[in-house]
């Protein structure tokens, strides 16, 4: 294929590797509009676990045996997998973590262990996930560093002249969500990255919601530390990555001990084994992995230029109607580059009530504050829906989306 | 499943009448008892204001933010204990509310129906209120 985009033939094509698209909810068939939360699997991926549960499941590392050799071959293959797929150096820079959010308090914690002393600053974005900002929180009590948050300029994109002023000699890491899963926007991690390197200071990025969806190669964006999570692509739940530069990696103390990260062990002590199995104690999700690593190749048989170039046209679409529904109010996409999520609410209209009302139309969408309460805050946005697409959404779902708000709208206001 | 979609329309009017209009709305100064609580996973929050006289509920007033169900459940509660015997208030079931709240919720929907329903509860039993299991 050499279109930039996807073609309404292949959007077909891939839907028919989605099982659970052909459920009906209510009736109605699914749109499943939930996919910020998590993704649907294509079959190849469902497969794949289910033929090494069958063929070759035996605990990895640990044993001679013929389906010992290939479990920790296909569990090693898929740290290759992902290696390539984000453009690492080698798979020493792939850790094996349960999700992003895991991943991120590994960073909070054994590189702060080892590189943090108080009144240091850590400085992080008003819209991060929780998840890149509680372990940050409790570091803060911790240690004792002092957190920094930039915030939003008026036009709704990071305050690069407020980060400037942030980061300072101070300054020893810089932590920014790549995209944000309550607005979808994109945030340019490259001046960033630039102004953490002019103060020495690490940077770590949250790509749990861009990996997914975007081109991303960790050579080129130059950064420390870089989290994601698997079900948010195409993969299963309970396996996550966190990519680290290798001679940080080395210098970080383990997060989690126990077996497989060893090398040698006495009553007075242990040596560590080496990357990344230093950081993979206790048995990992070896059957999850060979899963994810088959979400990547379902991903690549596609492209991410071209998905990253289809959900583009999906977000303008999208943006374009919602923004002309007078009863609709929008959060964000008004500048800056956005992912296809979409925060809004029916104007009079509880956004609990809403979302309920939609599963009637059989469309799946978020409701509540999408784990991001002091972006919310800031906004003063109160509780939202959210809608975001991925590859296999369509403009015709995104049409009868508008039809579903339009009937809920009038339904409160006769 | 709460059918807001195919319900009779004439049950839905009363019910978003009850959100855009509750009743009761407002806080009671003074006030005996204030109590107020939410569920922290949807937002919906409910404070209840009550002052009581020989044994009945003589006043109570609430106020709050949330969905229609919620909302409208607690401005319904509210009608039905105004000038109740504070013993026979104390007895009332989950079956009781939501058969008052007019319109059939679903399981998704069920702790935003009883929320008014437990902030009662809990401002009438003080420090004997014990939650149900599955709260
Ligand atoms: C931006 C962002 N970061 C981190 C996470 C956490 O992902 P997980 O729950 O898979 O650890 C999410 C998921 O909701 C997210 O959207």
């Amino acid at each position: 294929m050499d279109e930039k985009s996807l073609t309404d033939e292949e959007i077909k094509k891939i839907r028919e590797d989605f099982p659970i698209l052909k459920r009906k909810i209510n009736g109605e068939d699914l749109i499943y509009l939930d996919n910020a939360a998590t993704t649907q699997k294509p079959k190849s991926v469902i497969e794949r676990m289910e033929n090494f549960l069958k063929n070759s499941n035996a605990n990895i590392h640990r044993a001679i045996h013929t389906l010992g050799y290939e479990a920790t071959t296909m569990y090693e293959n898929a740290h290759k997998k992902v290696a390539n797929f984000i453009g690492a150096k080698s798979m020493k820079e792939i850790v094996f973590v349960r999700n992003a959010t895991e991943g991120l308090n590994l960073v909070a914690h054994s590189w702060s262990s080892r590189f943090l002393k108080p009144s240091d600053e850590v400085v992080l974005t008003i819209m991060e996930h929780h998840s890149n900002l509680v372990p940050w929180l409790i570091m803060r009590d911790k240690i004792g560093i002092n957190l920094k948050f930039i915030k939003l300029n008026k036009d709704g994109v990071l305050d690069l002249k407020e980060a400037e002023s942030l980061i300072t000699k101070k300054t020893k890491l810089v932590g920014v969500i790549h995209a944000s899963n309550v607005l979808g926007l994109i945030n340019d991690i490259k001046p960033l990255r630039e102004m953490a390197r002019n103060v020495g200071a690490k940077i770590l990025v949250d790509g749990a919601q861009s990996l997914p969806h975007i081109p991303v190669n960790v050579k080129e964006l130059d950064v420390d530390f870089f989290a994601a999570s698997s079900h948010k692509m195409l993969g299963p739940t309970g396996i996550g990555v966190l990519y680290g530069k290798r001679e940080l990696l080395e210098e970080m103390p383990p997060f989690l001990t126990g077996g497989d990260m060893i090398s040698t062990v006495t009553l007075q002590g242990a040596t560590w084994n080496e990357l990344p199995f230093k950081f993979e104690a206790g048995t990992p999700a070896f059957v999850e992995a060979t899963g994810f690593d088959e979400a990547i190749n379902y991903l690549e048989s596609i492209g991410m230029e071209r998905i990253f170039n289809y959900e583009k046209e999906l977000e303008r679409y999208v943006y374009e109607n919602l923004n002309s529904m007078d009863f609709i109010e929008l959060y964000g996409h008004k500048a800056g580059d956005n992912l296809a999520v979409f925060s809004f609410n029916i104007k009079g209209v509880h956004p609990h009530d809403a979302a309920n009302l939609l599963d009637k139309f059989g469309i799946a969408v978020r409701s509540g504050n999408h784990c991001a309460q002091p972006l919310m805050n800031y906004l003063n946005m109160d509780n939202t829906l959210r809608a975001s697409f991925y590859l296999y959404n369509t403009k015709e779902e995104a049409q009868k989306l508008f039809v579903a708000l339009e009937k809920i709208y009038k339904l409160f206001n006769r | 499943m709460s059918d807001l979609l195919d319900i009779d329309p004439l049950m839905m009017d009363v019910i978003i009448e009850h959100y855009r209009n509750p009743h009761n709305f407002g806080e009671l100064n003074p006030c005996e008892i204030k109590i107020e609580d939410g569920n922290p996973s949807c937002g919906d929050q409910i404070k209840m204001t009550i002052n009581t006289k020989e044994g009945k509920i003589d006043d109570i007033k609430f106020s709050g933010k949330g969905c229609i169900i919620s909302q409208a459940a607690a401005s319904i509660l509210t009608d039905m204990v105004k000038g109740m015997d504070i013993e026979e208030a104390k007895k009332i079931t989950k079956e009781q509310m939501l058969e008052n709240l007019i319109i059939p919720v679903g399981p998704m929907r069920l702790k935003c129906a009883l929320l008014a329903l437990k902030v009662l509860k809990k401002a009438l039993y003080g420090k004997d209120f014990v939650g149900e299991e599955d709260d």
